[in-house]
């Protein structure tokens, strides 16, 4: 379909239509607990080196009063020592409320933000979550960056994340 | 509990690696997170000296020997300060980002001889060590210590430690920054230089809910380097002690530097 609009419509390709990247979608379980709080998930992309390559966003609770929310970003770990306790929280693009139970769909465009400066290459899409008075998890998914071609990768939770799945669009 | 022994992997530069003697009445400050985040955090800490790590069961730390310096250097009170039977508690808000120490140090001289066949103690200033004939005591030995006892909070990414050139202090890697299964290199300086030869002890805390304390002993490299891995996340009690002579005033004097550092090692 989009192919056909593109040779249709030349002039609209160059508009939002074009712009690729990657879709994700991050389920979250549903869990039967006593005192449940949706986790908080942060999601980011490390190159070959184990460097952060691009944050892409984190969900959290940025609308508590005083900032309490930011309290807890500690809490996601892996991402905290990465790169989280050099950031200005929020952060504009980046700073998300939390998702429900369920599949969340994120897209990120590859011509704005983090994606637009990534260098073509072997990456990983990381999804750490954490969930006060519950546990934490982290998912790996390695995909190849080669903007304008297509490719999907997932990778499964056991806990506190279920399937997470990429796919990269042009 | 043996395996725990043998899961707390620890690699000296010196690869000295033996088990030492058990050790009462350890000192420690104990903060409830090390790694913290946001504009309003807060941290409470127990400080006290017990046997077992870190349940207070034997005397509190006085709170007006423990000073907490901020990440710019300044000096920050405890809040909320209380001295309890067997712990004092305190608490701290981290208006910086960067990283507090926490530390209680002293520094004094010490003099120890006897009479007959009792042992007499005595502590002072070298000019009435001198005035008050202390010196002239037969067989007299007389010591400067230095005592550091401290701990670590960083709210947002870790800053460097200043190092005070006191006693003895740990540098290289960061106290903050520690994870399970990674190996770090620490330093550790007396009186600002490198400390070689020098014993550390490492025990994990909770050692009451162990058979064995899994205590493990190293030294100090030349360069007074030492390499630390743990398998296990949790706090640790760190001590390095170290003895020499130094010269004081013309007196020859024993010197002992004592250094107690609670670090946490967070799941890597």
């Amino acid at each position: 379909m989009r192919t056909f609009l593109t040779l249709a419509v030349p002039v609209m390709t160059a508009g939002a239509a074009h712009a690729g990247g990657i879709e994700l979608t991050v389920e979250i379980p549903k869990l039967s607990v006593a005192e449940y709080h949706r986790p908080y998930v942060a999601i980011w992309i490390e190159d070959a080196s184990g460097k952060v390559a691009a944050n892409l966003s984190v969900w959290y609770d940025v609308d508590l009063k005083d900032s309490e929310g930011e309290k807890w970003l500690k809490d996601i770990r892996q991402w905290w020592r990465r790169t989280g306790r050099t950031l200005n929280m929020p952060m504009d693009g980046v700073s998300s409320p939390t998702k429900a139970p369920g599949v969340n769909k994120v897209t990120f465009p590859s011509d704005k933000g983090a994606l637009a400066s990534l260098a073509p290459g072997d990456y990983k899409l990381i999804v750490e979550a954490t969930r006060e008075v519950g546990g934490k998890e982290m998912v790996e998914v390695p995909f190849k960056w080669a903007p304008g071609s297509e490719a999907t990768a997932s990778a499964k939770g056991k806990e506190e994340l279920g399937a997470i799945t990429l796919k990269l669009t042009k | 509990m043996k395996t725990l022994a043998r899961r707390i992997v620890i690699a000296a530069a010196a690869a000295a690696l033996m088990v030492g003697a058990a050790h009462a009445h350890r000192a420690w400050i104990v903060p409830s997170a090390t790694v913290v985040s946001g504009d309003n955090a807060w941290v409470t800490l127990d400080a006290a000296v017990s046997n077992n790590l870190f349940f207070p069961d034997h005397r509190p730390m006085q709170v007006d020997a423990i000073t907490i310096t901020a990440p710019d250097g300044s000096v920050v009170k405890p809040a909320n300060a209380s001295v309890g039977q067997y712990r004092t508690t305190f608490d701290l808000k981290l208006d910086q980002k960067g990283t507090y120490s926490i530390a209680q140090a002293n520094s004094g001289l010490n003099a120890s001889w006897k009479e007959g066949t009792e042992t007499k103690r005595w502590r002072g200033t070298m000019a009435e060590y001198v005035s008050q004939g202390i010196d002239k005591k037969p067989g007299v030995e007389l010591t400067l210590s230095n005592r550091r006892v401290e701990t670590f909070v960083t709210n947002g990414a870790p800053t460097p430690i200043k190092s005070t050139g006191k006693g003895l202090e740990l540098s290289g890697a960061h106290p903050n920054d520690l994870y399970s299964g990674e190996e770090v290199t620490f330093k550790l300086t007396d009186n600002g230089k490198p400390a070689a030869n020098v014993e550390i002890t490492l025990i994990q805390g909770g050692d009451r809910y162990r058979e064995e304390a899994g205590e493990v002993t190293l030294k100090t490299g030349a360069d007074g380097s030492f390499k630390v891995k743990v398998a296990n996340a949790g706090m640790y009690w760190l001590e390095a002690e170290s003895r020499g002579t130094a010269s004081m005033e013309g007196k020859s004097v024993n010197t002992m530097s004592t250094l107690v550092a609670v670090l946490e090692v967070l799941p890597g």
